[in-house]
């Protein structure tokens, strides 16, 4: 195997995205994305048993795009990298034994991957992120904020093959499906955060105060004495708050100025992930901050997290939309470096883990 | 002709099988086998236990002439466990993929165990794979007949939910009807075969149905799955596809119009 630029087959099955890329090193061959997300718009959001069925059925296509694309060979590759959590239990099932019959049936080895170090992965991809001249490396001092459907976190990246650890998280609701909850009781379609997106750019954000999850001072706390959540989030009172605030307009009669609710709303999660977020980068010696998953593609977050950043000299970095999203080049990309700094592949024992903890890079 | 057998539709299991794909009449070598007993660790032991059927797999894998999937009915994940490692395995091996009801497995414990009275060596193979090549079938050569297992006989597996997974059979092992999902209260006045009747064998009972204790605790095996696969093949028969066989719809359920608080 090419331990120096090897070529590294990523796939991807944790949530409603079936990915597969292909990533040489640093460079990105393919990234091949079917999603099921149609099939989940009349239930307003992942059904995660209609999600694995359309893992299953997708798999070999996929694949068989994604060496297309690349212009490559199964035998070509040097080894294979598979989301392994977090994410949903049945849909990595599916992806992991596709991984695991790839790998048993080439005997090449396989990486059983952290899907959120993956998110992080993907900046190792875009030049205007980790630039050649810096031999290939991700930034010191790193951080990452992520925002989707299905997680919300900020993360400290020491080392990307070696050393990762969660800072903060939700401990309720991702942000990205409060959108979609929201997005729901406002009559808007599914997926929730591109409708509230656009609808929220004729509202004021400042027209409904509703409430910043876990900013009081007891769950706070202070530089030295930190409270038991100074870096997480909450969303499920936010999305109860809306929920009343529309009722409340309905039980009087009124007219539910929606543009304003979503505003207000989007206005409401927004603040509470960027400040925390900065919060978190000031108090760990971050300087540079990688935001990923799909609820980068809002526009009033890259806006806030823009200002934010570049008021306490912070370097954001946005890697292009269909490298935040799920997909299997951040998987291949990181399966990449574990292979570069010579980590051991996995045993093609292991098992999918829904809730695999950020400080296990891979199994 | 070489198979590779898999199937996960209630426990793990894999097995390699050869047989003369010409002569209907011809025994099936089972050459290694292997199948757990539980069935909730499919994620973990079905990859090693394929692996473990093979010498190489890498070399052995493309030389094969097919693989036949079991495509359920059987709890849905670990049933897609095997389905996507069978489809897998066959685009990198490039390999003719074929999938077989996974009921079909219990008919043949069933048809071949009456006859030679083995209903406890028939198929609920446990622990490590098995290297030691068996000769089965090779039933009445000549006749190219299927055993007889006296009558119609149903085979059932546990569905959850207090429901099996059921079909009906004739006593050559032709599939009369199903498969099909349900409360075992539905089947009447019929010998019941598999870990289905076990599980519900006071109700089966009452309903007039004979359950046999040798194979009230069978679960289909990738072992008999391949013995029926091949038998369709020396016949003829067409296997069919992989499409998995949920007869259950997802359990989503589209979201009713939100209450208006007026
Ligand atoms: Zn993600």
């Amino acid at each position: 195997m090419s331990q120096a630029n090897p070529l590294i087959l990523g796939i991807e099955s944790s949530c409603d995205e079936t990915g597969v890329g292909l990533v040489r090193g640093t460079e990105l061959l393919a990234n091949t994305v079917s999603s099921s997300m149609e099939e989940h718009v009349r239930f307003g959001g992942v059904i995660p048993e209609i999600a694995s069925r359309a893992h299953l059925d997708a798999f070999v296509p996929t694949l068989e795009q994604a060496l297309a694309d690349a212009g490559v060979d199964l035998d070509d590759v040097d080894a294979i990298a598979v989301t392994s959590g977090p994410g949903l239990a049945g849909a990595l099932m599916v992806g992991v034994s596709a991984a695991k019959a790839l790998a048993l049936a080439t005997g090449k080895p396989l990486y059983a991957i952290n899907h959120l170090v993956a998110h992080v992965g993907v900046g190792l991809l875009e030049e205007s992120i980790a630039p050649a001249s810096h031999a290939e490396a991700l930034p010191e001092d790193l951080g990452a904020l992520l925002v989707s459907g299905g997680h919300t976190e900020i993360l400290r990246v020491r080392s990307i093959a070696q050393d990762v650890e969660l800072l903060g998280a939700t401990i309720d609701d991702a942000a990205g499906e409060a959108f979609d909850k929201v997005a729901r009781l406002l009559g808007l379609a599914y997926p929730g955060g591109p409708a509230i997106d656009k609808l929220a750019r004729d509202g004021n954000a400042r027209a409904i105060r509703f409430p910043r999850g876990l900013t009081v001072p007891k769950y706070m706390g202070t530089v030295d004495a930190p409270g038991p959540h100074r870096y997480d989030f909450s969303f499920s009172g936010l999305k109860t708050a809306v929920a009343r605030c529309v009722e409340g307009y309905e039980a009087r009669g009124e007219t539910v100025p929606v543009a304003d609710v979503a505003a207000s709303f989007q206005e409401a999660v927004l603040d509470v992930i960027t400040a925390k977020a900065v919060l978190a980068c000031l108090e760990n010696g971050i300087t540079t901050l990688l935001l990923g998953g799909g609820v980068a593609a809002n526009s009033r977050l890259r806006e806030l997290a823009r200002e934010r950043t570049a008021a306490d000299g912070i370097t954001l970095l946005v890697p292009k939309l269909s490298l935040c999203t799920d997909n299997g080049a951040m998987v291949a990309a990181l399966g990449a470096q574990l292979v570069m700094k010579g980590v051991a592949p996995s045993d093609l024992a292991f098992a999918p883990d829904s809730s695999m903890p950020v400080s296990s890079i891979s199994l | 002709m070489r198979i590779l057998t898999i199937d996960t539709s209630a426990v793990a299991s894999a097995a390699l099988l050869s047989f003369d794909a010409d002569d209907p009449a011809a025994p099936t070598l089972v050459e290694a086998e292997f199948a757990t007993a539980d069935t909730r660790s499919h994620a973990e032991v079905l990859a090693p236990g394929v692996l473990s059927l093979f010498a190489d797999p890498v070399t052995e894998g493309p030389a094969l002439d097919a693989i036949v999937v079991g495509v359920g009915p059987g709890p849905f994940t670990g049933l897609r466990s095997g389905i996507a490692m069978a489809r897998t395995l066959a685009f990198a091996w490039k390999v003719p993929l074929h999938g077989l009801m996974s009921l079909e497995a219990l008919a043949w414990d069933v048809l071949s165990g009456l006859r030679s009275g083995t209903c406890q060596d028939a198929g609920t193979g446990s622990g490590p794979a098995s290297a030691v090549p068996r000769i089965v079938g090779g039933h009445d050569a000549g006749a190219g007949l299927p055993p007889s297992a006296g009558g119609d006989f149903v085979v059932a597996t546990d569905a959850r939910r207090n429901e099996v997974y059921w079909a009906r059979y004739s006593a050559v092992g032709e599939l009369l009807e199903g498969p099909v999902v349900g409360a075992a209260a539905a089947i009447q006045g019929i010998p019941v075969h598999g870990a289905g009747a076990g599980l519900y064998a006071r109700e089966l009972a009452a309903n007039g149905c004979a359950v046999d204790p040798a194979t009230a605790g069978l679960q289909p095996t990738a072992r008999s799955l391949g013995i029926m696969a091949a038998r369709k093949i020396q016949r003829g028969q067409t296997v069919g596809d992989t499409a998995p066989l949920y007869l259950r719809e997802s359990d989503a359920k589209v979201p009713g119009p939100r209450k208006r608080a007026l």
